[in-house]
C-alpha cells in the first residue's frame, strides 16, 4: 500500500482538525474567548424583505468583530402568512435554525413560546428593555424576545412641497384631513390626494388599523373588551370609523386612477414625486423610499390619522419585531446565540441598525438614540412619543385577537365593493376563527 | 359500431370467467411471494394510507401544528358558515363549467381545422399545444403584466383603437373571467390534442361513404365527426371539469382570490385557511372538497360512459 505524500498531508490535516474541533467543543462552557479554536458557527433566520437582511448583515458584521470565536450564517424567509406557516413548521418539527426573527404581540402568542423558545428572562439586560416591547415578547410572565428594528407608527406619510405649494396645515381631524383632500383635487388635478395600493393588500389596512390610538381614546377598555368576546368593530361606532373612512375616500373619489392595481413602490414613487399628498401607511416603509429617493428625506412628513376630536389625536404604534432562540438550540451554540441576543440588544446594536439603513422610528433599547440624520417623516413622530397619552400601541399587541383576512376586506372597502358596516361585520367574523383557534375564554 | 360493441363484451366476459376459475382451484397462483410487495405496501401506507386517515382525524381537531384539540364536527360548521365559502362555491362552479365549456367548443374545432389539409399543419399543431407545457405560474405572471389596466398591452392597445378597456383582473365583475380565458388559453392544446387523435382514428370509409351519398361539409361534421368523437369529448370533458373544480394555481398567481374576495374558488379559500394558521379547519376543507369534486365526477363519468356503450 502507497500513500501519495500530497493526500496522506490532506487526511493528516483533517484528523489534526477534527481532533482540535472535538477538543475545543469539549472544554467550552465559560467562554469562546479563545479565539478561532473555539469556534461556532450559528445561523440566523430573517425575513427576505432588503431592509431586513442589509440589518442583519451588518448586525453579524459589527457582533463578529468583537466575538472572532462565532460565526453567523444567514437564512431567509418569505414575509408575510407565508413567513409565518415555515416559521411554525419549522418550530414544530424541531428544525428551527440557532436565532430567528419574528413578529411580536400575536403572532407571537400564536408560535406557542412556552413550549417552543428559550427564556431570557434572566439575562442582565432585560432592565434595558422598553416596557411597551417586553409585554409583546412575554407569555406566562416569561420574556422570550429582543428587539430588532425600531417602534414603527402607522400613520398619514405626506407631501411636504404639495402642502407649501397648496398652503395646507396639517390635520388634526378627520373633517380637516377631508377639506384638504378637496383642496388638493380642486386646485391640482395633476395630484391624487390619498394614494392606495391594492395591488399589495396589506397596504389597504392602515386606515382601519393605524386608527386605533383614537379608538382607544374615546373608549380606553375596547382592547379588553374585544379580547373578551364584548366589543365588536360593527357596533362600536368608534371603532367603525376606520372601515368607514376606508369608504369615505374612496366614495369622494380621492384615491389616485391606478389604486386598484398599484404597488407599494409605485406608491412610494407617487409620494416622492409629489403625484400624491398622502400615502396612509408604516413608517416601516420610509427606509427604502429614502433608499430610492434621496430628496424623500426632506420631502416627505409625518402625522398620526386624524379622529373626531383634535384633542385626543395620537399616533398608533407598532413594536419592533422581535428576535428569538429555539429551545433546539443547545450547548455552546446556545451560548453564542445568546452572546446575538445580548449584543442586538445594546446600543452598540442600535448604532449598528441605524448605519445599515435608516431606521423606522426610536429604538426599543434603553440608551439608544437615533442620531441626527434621519429623514424627517421619522422626527415628526417624535412629539407624538414625547406629549404622555399621545401614542399608543396598535390593537394587535393588546390583544392576540387579529383576524387573517382583513387586508382583503378593507381593499373591498376602499374599492366600492362592499359597504363599511358590512365590511366591520365581516372581520368581526374574521376574527371569531382566529380567537376560538388559541382557545380563548367567551368564544 | 361493431367495434365498439366488441370491446365492451370482451373484458366482461373475462371478469365473469375469473371468479369461477379461482372457485375451482383451491389453489390460486401467484407470481410472488408476499415479501415481494412488502416495499410498495410500506411506501404506499406510509405516504398515502397513513395522511388519508390523519387527516381525517385533523380535519375533526382544532390544530395549531404543536398540539391539537378534538373537537368533533365544529370545523365542518365552520367552514360551511364562511362567508367566502358560498362566493368560493360559485364561482368554483362558474369557472369550472366556462373553461370546460370553452375547452370543448374551441379544441373540437381547432381539432377539424387541423385534421383539414392546411399549409404547415405540424406547425400549427405544435403552436396551439405550447402554452400547455409552460409553466402555469409563468403564464399567470405574464398575463398579469398583460392584463395591467393602466401599463398592460392589452389594454394599450385597445387604446389605439379607441376602446377604454376594464381593469381585467382589478374589476370584480371581470376578473374571474379573466383568469379563466387565460386557463381556456393555456389548457386548450391538450382538448385539442385529445380531439385530433379521436378525429383522425374515425375510419375514412363512413366519410367516403358519406361523400359518396351527397353529404355535405356541414352534414359530414355533424353526423359523422361529432357523434363519432364523443369518446374524446367524454374525456375532455372529464379532465378540464377536475381542473376546473380544483383549480388553484393560475388564480393565486394572477388575483389571489382577489379584488377582496370576488375571485375567490375552494382551494383559495383552504389555501388562505392553511396560511391563516386554521389547520383543523382547511383540512376539514379539503376533505369536502374531495367530497364535493368525487359527487360531481363520479356520476357524471358514469352518465357520459354508460351513453358511449349505447351508441
Amino acid at each position: 500500500m502507497r500513500f501519495r505524500p500530497g493526500t496522506s498531508g490532506l487526511a493528516l490535516l483533517a484528523a489534526s482538525s477534527l481532533v482540535l474541533t472535538a477538543c475545543s467543543a469539549g472544554s467550552l462552557g465559560s467562554s469562546s474567548d479563545s479565539g478561532s479554536k473555539g469556534s461556532v458557527e450559528i445561523t440566523y433566520l430573517i425575513g427576505n424583505q432588503d431592509q431586513d437582511i442589509a440589518e442583519a448583515n451588518q448586525l453579524i458584521k459589527d457582533f463578529t468583530a468583537k466575538n472572532p470565536g462565532i460565526t453567523i450564517k444567514t437564512e431567509t424567509r418569505p414575509a408575510g402568512t407565508e413567513g409565518d406557516n415555515i416559521v411554525k413548521t419549522r418550530l414544530s418539527t424541531g428544525d428551527m435554525p440557532d436565532v430567528f426573527g419574528y413578529n411580536t404581540g400575536s403572532l407571537f402568542q400564536a408560535i406557542a413560546p412556552q413550549k417552543n423558545l428559550v427564556s431570557i428572562n434572566d439575562q442582565p439586560y432585560i432592565g434595558n428593555l422598553d416596557d411597551n416591547f417586553k409585554k409583546t415578547v412575554t407569555a406566562d410572565g416569561q420574556v422570550y424576545g429582543v428587539p430588532v428594528g425600531g417602534f414603527m407608527g402607522g400613520a398619514v406619510l405626506y407631501s411636504i412641497p404639495v402642502y407649501q405649494k397648496l398652503g395646507l396645515k396639517v390635520p388634526k381631524t378627520w373633517a380637516e384631513f377631508m377639506a384638504n383632500n378637496a383642496k388638493i383635487k380642486a386646485q391640482d388635478p395633476g395630484v391624487a390626494p390619498v394614494i392606495q395600493t391594492y395591488g399589495e393588500t396589506w397596504t389597504s389596512q392602515l386606515f382601519v388599523l393605524g386608527d386605533f390610538h383614537n379608538v382607544s381614546a374615546v373608549d380606553p377598555s375596547f382592547a379588553d373588551d374585544y379580547t373578551a368576546n364584548k366589543a365588536k368593530y360593527a357596533t362600536n361606532p368608534a371603532a367603525l370609523k376606520g372601515f368607514e373612512h376606508t369608504e369615505a375616500v374612496h366614495d369622494a373619489g380621492y384615491e389616485n386612477k391606478d389604486f386598484a392595481s398599484a404597488k407599494l413602490p409605485d406608491g412610494l414613487k407617487m409620494l416622492a414625486t409629489g403625484k400624491g399628498a398622502h400615502y396612509p401607511n408604516l413608517s416601516g416603509v420610509v427606509a427604502n423610499m429614502v433608499a430610492t429617493y434621496p430628496d424623500a428625506a426632506k420631502t416627505v412628513g409625518l402625522f398620526a390619522l386624524p379622529g373626531d376630536d383634535a384633542s385626543k389625536n395620537g399616533l398608533t404604534l407598532w413594536t419592533p419585531g422581535g428576535l428569538y432562540i429555539p429551545k433546539t438550540t443547545t450547548g455552546d451554540k446556545l451560548d453564542a446565540a445568546k452572546k446575538f441576543l445580548a449584543f442586538v440588544a445594546s446600543p452598540d446594536g442600535c448604532a449598528s441598525q441605524t448605519a445599515a439603513g435608516a431606521p423606522t422610528g426610536p429604538y426599543a433599547v434603553k440608551g439608544c438614540t437615533l442620531g441626527d440624520d434621519v429623514p424627517q417623516a421619522i422626527k415628526d413622530m417624535q412629539p407624538y412619543l414625547d406629549k404622555p397619552g399621545s401614542s399608543s400601541l396598535a390593537l394587535e399587541f393588546l390583544s392576540p385577537v387579529k383576524g387573517p383576512s382583513l387586508e382583503q376586506i378593507t381593499v373591498e372597502v376602499g374599492s366600492g365593493i362592499r359597504k363599511a358596516k358590512d365590511g366591520a361585520a365581516r372581520y368581526d367574523e374574521d376574527v371569531k376563527k382566529q380567537a376560538q383557534q388559541l382557545g380563548l375564554a367567551g368564544w | 359500431m361493431r367495434s365498439v360493441a366488441i370491446t365492451s363484451v370482451k373484458p366482461r366476459e373475462r371478469s365473469k370467467a375469473r371468479p369461477a376459475a379461482s372457485a375451482a382451484g383451491s389453489k390460486v397462483y401467484r407470481p410472488y411471494s408476499n415479501w415481494f410487495y412488502l416495499p410498495t405496501a410500506i411506501i404506499y401506507g406510509v405516504l398515502f394510507l397513513v395522511p388519508t386517515f390523519a387527516s381525517l382525524y385533523f380535519s375533526l381537531t382544532r390544530w395549531s401544528l404543536f398540539e391539537s384539540k378534538f373537537i368533533g364536527l365544529d370545523n365542518f360548521k365552520l367552514f360551511f358558515q364562511e362567508p367566502a365559502l358560498v362566493k368560493g362555491f360559485t364561482n368554483t362552479l362558474i369557472y369550472a363549467v366556462i373553461t370546460s365549456g370553452s375547452k370543448v367548443v374551441l379544441g373540437l374545432l381547432l381539432a377539424v381545422l387541423l385534421t383539414s389539409q392546411i399549409v404547415a399543419r405540424g406547425y400549427l399543431r405544435s403552436v396551439v399545444f405550447f402554452p400547455v407545457l409552460v409553466s402555469t405560474i409563468g403564464v399567470g405572471l405574464t398575463f398579469t403584466v398583460l392584463m395591467n389596466p393602466e401599463k398592460g398591452l392589452i389594454n394599450e392597445s385597445l387604446g389605439l383603437l379607441g376602446i377604454s378597456g376594464p381593469g381585467w383582473l382589478t374589476d370584480p365583475k371581470w376578473a374571474l373571467l379573466s383568469v379563466a380565458a387565460v386557463d381556456v388559453w393555456k389548457g386548450v392544446g391538450l382538448a385539442t390534442l385529445i380531439y385530433i387523435a379521436g378525429i383522425v382514428s374515425i375510419p375514412r370509409e363512413y366519410i367516403e361513404a358519406a361523400r359518396v351519398d351527397g353529404a355535405t361539409s356541414w352534414q359530414q361534421f355533424w353526423r359523422i365527426v361529432l357523434p363519432l368523437s364523443r369518446p374524446a369529448t367524454v374525456t375532455v370533458i372529464i379532465l378540464s371539469l377536475i381542473g376546473g373544480l380544483r383549480s388553484f394555481d393560475l388564480i393565486w398567481a394572477m388575483t389571489r382570490g382577489g379584488p377582496g374576495f370576488t375571485s375567490d374558488v375552494i382551494a383559495s379559500v383552504i389555501y388562505k385557511q392553511y396560511q391563516a394558521g386554521f389547520y383543523g379547519l382547511s383540512t376539514a376543507g379539503n376533505v369536502v372538497l374531495f367530497i364535493t369534486v368525487t359527487a360531481i365526477i363520479l356520476p357524471l363519468s358514469w352518465f357520459l360512459n354508460r351513453k358511449e356503450v349505447d351508441l
